[in-house]
């Protein structure tokens, strides 16, 4: 990899190599500020009859040349480096999700504790965690064997034990997976790579447990004590060992690998780099959710705690019948202001799993679409945060004091009342017809309380500047402010319930453009017009019953920021309740499709 | 811009078709290139390492692991029958000694000191792969497997459930847009592959199973049927490994949807002839459709090849599917590739094409709500 002085640096491609597409994004320095310019994409070519996933990268970037007239790729196939001209860039770099990504085994021993941490670890590296393997997962060994034998993970990491502590269990963890000799997904001469980051004093002894079938690495444990985490080191040896065993058998990376200036990392873990950067250089938290056909990630960054879940089969396409499966169709329907045929919607859906590809032709298509995408990001965050938790099994010293707010290990650090920025990407919604939709999707499924500030990634371009952050961090923070983001607004909520139609909170509005005051009664949603670049200063006073930030009936006063869609006022109340009975919820949810302007009759549509 | 690529499902009289064999380990191949083998002949077989079961005897004699291996009976690499004392306790002073007899048979892989456990592994159990498709064989992949050839006439469908299985091809339905009820389904279907229409009933795949059918073949099938069938709701499209008693293939997609015309009148035309049918469905990550196969005779194979057009090619003329509502499951021809994308019903803005339905009328449908229907 070159040397690179941040400073000279011009011109910077990056790419990211998807399961189905790859996506070139090209980044210049034009007067003194670096952003994106051009974009480009092809068809991903890591399966047969291709087999080489150079082919789509020249492919991707060969269109970013057409559109910006600059020559990026030479006549033997290469990417030209350094820049000079009109021609090459300074900085090349890549993501990968290609042939399902990341995919890993973990185990530990306790499932609450260290198997949990094991599997923050391997998230948060990026990896999709297959199973997770614990002394009391419920299975009995000979069941877990046999699963560990089913698997075909990438890699295995191995947690268990504090330093010092027992090693008997670890020991025994890892008895179960050597007789099962695992299997890697690629390559029959590719010996399974193993991470143990366990009790150091076992270490020795799980050496000797696994023979030449196992490639395995000892890093740091990754909780060496109750109440503490470590998952730097187990992290780092993931990114590792992806590099050197994963990418080295996928077909055309190690071509890839050589090209790069930058170690070529996992898709979400560049998504949780750069939201973390986010985070830590702007003192906020962040919720980023990314929901593609089959799965959804949500990222959080809470009081600088990184935390990511892979809600596996939560999605809009492949997994759509899952959503269904899980939520239930009544639980969907709710979400819908007219009626529709049961029996014919589980038919549509079922086609939409066998036909991924496929767009809403409808109005009503759509309407039942984001339908569907309302419970499944209700369903991935719940699952977040259940995941997203202190750490469980810490011993905690409690005072006279604590006697009435007795709060164990393993609490939620997810607040929706802290969340400052809640960043939307993926396809149903970064390409939902109006971003009005798009606002609306996070907050019912999200349910953001105080004041929080809506985005949606552009071009789905968090992926190349996590891993430009890594090599020039100015680019990609200056990239991410200016074209990555695009806000939509604000969403001004209340927590707490009350009766309909009585009042919730008083506001009082003053900027440039937007001077107003008024009430919100419970029961209510408004937009109110504040366009991007613009500000304005809240106040809002909530009645007794309600939130806004400041407590239970307590004023606040705080600067909003304008967006796409506007201001949203939500005096719906946190939870989020919709009416039982089904003529009063579709009447509730007409009233805010009608507040909102979600759906307005288009100009000239086909029918 | 006149031309544009989309999948479609391959439908043809006449095809070449290659299908690998492969062990799921490293074995025997036991056929050699150019033999010719029948769908159920065995190709390849092999051992898989057997079952794993952990006993720690630490814990059932009540003993340090540090002292297990001092009180074992057998030895690491012995073979142990169920019954057999695998470990005694020494007692005190030599009294009040503690065995453990086998409930497992297999061989002692491993005994640890650490945690006073044994690995006792069962018996290697045999995998053997049949041909599935009666062809000739064309490459062998040493010690994995082989590569079969056929010429054959070619279905895929859009879905299925269950596996691999073999049966002579029968008519239920007389027309493609028939329904397929469980009156159409006779007890001389046992171990047949039977073709309906349009949409499958629930009635009509149980009596199927009933009368020992091994797969059946139509157009379409409701969801809450499926559900009815395999007792559980499918939230995602792998499947292949169901045991339900019979393979299900559904042609056009869930819904009342009848079963292409060139579809049915191809199947119709093999009546009678030995098909090899595939199930297993899968959307993701190399896309893997169900498939019906119906080698071709000697004579057959004479026959010249139709002409087809290129490969995934949208142009004016060629045969497409509209696969989204609100036209869904109706069959026409491209009319016109308009090069400007359009404003939905739904507000997107998208790509279109014309379609010249079967029926004369003319629709507008984006370039992602159709397929092929390829020959």
């Amino acid at each position: 990899m070159n040397q690179i002085d941040p400073d000279q640096v011009q011109v910077i491609l990056a790419t990211d190599c998807g399961s189905t597409t790859t996506k070139a994004i090209l980044i210049q320095k034009l007067e003194g500020v670096y952003r994106q310019t051009h974009r480009g994409e092809a068809p991903t070519t890591v399966e047969e009859p291709f087999a080489d996933v150079t082919m789509g990268v020249i492919n991707s970037v060969t269109e970013v040349e057409e559109l910006s007239g600059r020559k990026l790729v030479d006549e033997s196939g290469r990417i030209i480096q350094p820049a000079s001209g009109d021609e090459g860039c300074d900085i090349y770099i890549s993501t990968s999700s290609a042939g399902g990504g990341l995919q890993m085994m973990v185990a530990g021993v306790v499932a609450e504790m260290t198997a949990a941490s094991a599997k923050r670890a391997a998230l948060g590296a990026g990896a999709i965690v297959m199973d997770v393997i614990s002394a009391n997962d419920k299975r009995k060994p000979h069941e877990q064997i046999n699963r560990i034998r089913e698997l075909r993970p990438d890699m295995i990491l191995v947690s268990g034990g504090t330093d010092g502590g027992n090693t008997t269990q670890v020991v025994q963890i890892a008895e179960l997976i050597a007789p099962a000799k695992p299997q890697p997904r690629f390559g029959k001469e590719f010996t399974m790579p193993l991470i143990y980051a366990g009790n150091k004093d076992a270490a020795p002894l799980i050496e000797k447990v696994f023979d030449e079938s196992i490639d395995l690495s000892i890093v740091p444990n990754l909780r060496p004590k109750m109440e503490m985490e470590n998952l730097g080191p187990a992290r780092d040896m993931i990114h590792d060992m992806f590099l050197e065993h994963v990418m080295a058998h996928a077909p055309g990376y190690d071509k890839l690998m050589g090209w790069t200036d930058a170690p070529i990392m996992p898709t979400p873990a560049a998504v949780g780099n750069i939201l973390q950067r986010i985070a830590k250089d702007k003192k906020i938290n962040v919720v980023g959710v990314d929901i593609g056909g089959a799965t959804t990630d949500v990222f959080s960054v809470f009081d600088k705690t990184f935390n990511r879940t892979v809600s596996a089969n939560l999605g809009m396409s492949y997994s759509i019948s899952n959503v269904c499966a899980e939520s239930g169709m009544e639980n969907i329907l709710r979400w819908v202001h007219f009626d529709m045929d049961e029996r014919e919607l589980r038919n549509r859906v079922k086609n939409k799993m066998i036909r991924p590809t496929t767009i809403p032709q409808s109005k009503e298509a759509l309407i039942f679409e984001q339908a569907v995408a309302r419970e499944a990001l209700r369903l991935a965050y719940i699952q977040h945060k259940e995941f997203a938790t202190t750490l469980k099994g810490v011993q905690q010293q409690r005072t006279v004091g604590d006697t009435f707010s007795q709060e164990a290990g393993g609490q939620t650090i997810v607040d929706n009342m802290k969340l400052n920025l809640l960043v939307a990407s993926g396809g149903v919604l970064s390409h939902a017809p109006r971003m009005h939709q798009t606002a609306l999707l996070l907050v019912d499924a999200f349910e953001p309380e105080g004041v929080t500030h809506l985005a949606k990634d552009s071009i789905f371009m968090m992926p190349h500047l996590g891993v430009l952050a890594e090599v020039h961090t100015k680019a990609a923070v200056e990239v991410f402010e200016k074209d990555c983001l695009i806000y939509l607004g604000t969403c001004v909520a209340a927590k707490g319930l009350g009766k309909p139609d009585k009042l919730c909170f008083t506001f009082t509005l003053r900027g440039d453009t937007l001077n107003e005051s008024g009430e919100m009664n419970f029961g209510d949603i408004r937009l109110l017009p504040l366009g991007p670049e613009e500000t304005a200063t809240i106040t809002c006073e909530p009645s007794r019953n309600f939130d806004l930030g400041a407590g239970p009936g307590k004023k606040i006063e705080q600067e909003v920021r304008g967006g796409t869609v506007g201001l949203i006022l939500d005096a719906r109340g946190r939870p989020l309740r919709l009416p039982v009975d089904r003529p009063a919820c579709q009447k509730a949810i007409a009233k805010w499709v009608d507040a909102i302007g979600l759906y307005p009759e288009p100009e000239e549509a086909l029918v | 811009m006149a031309k544009a690529y989309t999948p479609g499902l391959k439908v043809t009289n006449r095809i070449t078709h290659r299908c690998r064999r492969i062990l799921p380990i490293d074995g025997e191949v036991l056929v050699e290139v150019g033999d010719e083998v029948g769908a159920r002949d065995i190709v390849a077989q092999t051992f898989m390492p057997g079952d794993v079961i952990p006993v720690n005897l630490a814990n059932l004699l009540s003993l340090p692991p540090a002292d297990v291996t001092e009180c074992m009976l057998k030895q690491k690499g012995d073979k142990i029958e169920i019954g057999d004392p695998l470990a005694r306790t020494k007692g005190i002073f030599g009294m009040m000694k503690n065995t453990y007899v086998s409930r497992h048979a297999g061989t002692i892989e491993a005994v640890s000191e650490v945690t006073g456990q044994i690995i006792l592994r069962g018996e290697p159990i045999p995998v053997q792969i049949d041909a599935y498709l009666a062809g000739r064989v064309v490459e062998v992949l040493e010690s994995q497997g082989v590569v079969i050839e056929a010429d054959v006439s070619f279905v895929q469908g859009i879905f299925g459930i269950g596996g691999e299985a073999h049966g002579r091809m029968t008519m239920a339905c007389e027309r493609h847009d028939q329904e397929l009820t469980a009156d159409l389904i006779t007890e001389e279907m046992n171990d047949c592959v039977i073709i309906g229409g349009a949409r499958m009933t629930y009635e009509a795949i149980s009596k199927a199973r009933e009368v020992g059918a091994v797969a059946v073949v139509s157009g379409g099938m409701d969801d809450q049927d499926l559900k009815d069938f395999l007792g559980y709701d499918l939230g995602v499209a792998i499947t292949g490994n169901e045991d339900v008693g019979l393979t299900v293939i559904v042609t056009e997609g869930f819904g009342e949807i009848a079963m292409a015309v060139r579809t049915f009148k191809l199947l119709k035309s093999r009546e009678g002839d030995i098909a090899a049918v595939n199930g297993a469905t899968q959307i993701r990550a190399g896309v893997m459709r169900p498939e019906i196969l119906i080698p071709l005779s000697e004579e057959e194979k004479a026959h010249e090849q139709e002409s087809g057009h290129s490969e995934g090619l949208l142009e004016i003329g060629r045969p497409v599917r509209i696969i989204r509502d609100p036209y869904f499951g109706m069959i026409g021809e491209v009319g016109g590739l308009p090069a400007e994308p359009q404003t939905l019903d739904s507000g997107s803005k998208a790509r279109v094409l014309e379609v010249a339905l079967d029926s004369g009328e003319s629709v507008v449908v984006p370039r992602a709500n159709v397929e092929l229907i390829e020959g």
